[in-house]
């Protein structure tokens, strides 16, 4: 029972990144050429939004439902990683039109194809797991 | 109510559901990051053995699958329930550069050059979907983060990793775009 409030944060993800046709390889090749505002609307909000939240939750040291404080973790310093991990990571997303969120979307609206996009990102996942020590980081 | 639910959802909503999200799981006391689910499943299958970046108590990250089905339950409820399957409505310029590439202007959600059953049993068809899957997969974990992690959770805490991240998207997408896509498709 525990984890049904993430089931239904799932489902409403997963509807969201639908009807927003944030999924639709059309709206991501349209992002990276600039052509739309949507892709920049819907991230843009999600991020204004995200910093006004977040910055709110540390000004007034909100609590969790469990009652614990919510602390945020900084990531890691490094450029290299990001730079070049982010690099392949988007070779990806313009070929495949999908992250990994929307690749299972897809696969649930019954696009097939997108099951193999998702095990070949599992595989890539597996590599980075062997390579990592031989990666600058 | 219906057909508003039926039609395509703003950027401005959809962008405030997705904030919405995020700050769910925060009060649910976890964090948005979609692509650690395939460091998990990884782990689930056993990959742990042979490898120790895969040894972890995966079952901690139970939620997140968790998540994950409820998103592929979320794709398939719009497609049965909330879907007009009208054709995504793109930038006229898209449509006559995409044309270029031999991809048609759209007839549903997804293009069929890419999507159709056709196109991922042909050689071809199926290397682009591969490779796709393969620089997203590796990418997303040598950067340690996706467009969830680093996009919207990074940039909401202000992190100067996940704009680096970010631009790197942007460089590795706009040299696909422009630079392999002509070259392949």
């Amino acid at each position: 029972m525990k984890f049904i409030k993430f089931l239904l944060l799932g489902i409403v993800f997963g509807i969201v990144m639908t009807k927003s046709e944030a999924v639709s390889w059309f709206r991501i090749q349209e992002m990276f050429r600039f052509q739309a505002f949507h892709m920049y609307g819907i991230i843009g909000t999600a991020v204004t939004l995200g910093v006004s939240g977040v910055a709110l939750i540390k000004k007034f040291n909100l609590r969790d439902y469990q009652g614990n404080q919510i602390v945020f973790s900084p990531k890691d310093k490094s450029v290299s990683r990001y730079l070049l991990g982010g690099s392949i990571f988007g070779l990806g997303w313009a070929l495949s039109g999908a992250c990994p969120g929307p690749m299972v979307v897809n696969v649930g609206y019954g696009y097939w194809a997108m099951a193999i996009v998702f095990f070949f990102a599992l595989v890539g996942t597996y590599l980075y797991g062997v390579l990592k020590n031989k990666l600058p980081h | 109510m219906i057909e508003l639910l039926t039609q395509p959802w703003s950027w401005w909503f959809s962008g405030a559901m997705i904030a919405a999200t995020m700050f769910f799981l925060i009060f649910f006391g976890q964090s948005f990051g979609f692509s650690s689910n395939l460091k998990t499943i990884c782990s689930a299958v056993g990959l742990g053995k042979t490898n120790k970046f895969f040894d972890f108590n995966w079952k901690s990250q139970m939620w997140n699958l968790v998540f994950l089905i409820g998103a592929i339950l979320g794709g398939f409820l719009t497609k049965q329930f909330l879907s007009t399957d009208v054709p995504v409505q793109i930038a006229q310029s898209t449509i006559e550069d995409l044309s270029k590439l031999g991809i048609g202007a759209p007839e549903s959600l997804q293009p069929a050059e890419i999507f159709s059953l056709e196109a991922m049993l042909s050689l071809k068809g199926f290397m682009i979907l591969a490779f796709g899957g393969l620089m997203v997969g590796f990418g997303s974990r040598y950067a340690n983060g996706c467009t969830s992690g680093h996009a919207i959770s990074g940039l909401s805490n202000l992190q100067i990793p996940s704009l680096i991240a970010v631009i790197g998207f942007f460089a590795g997408g706009l040299m696909m775009t422009f630079l392999i896509m002509p070259l392949i498709f």
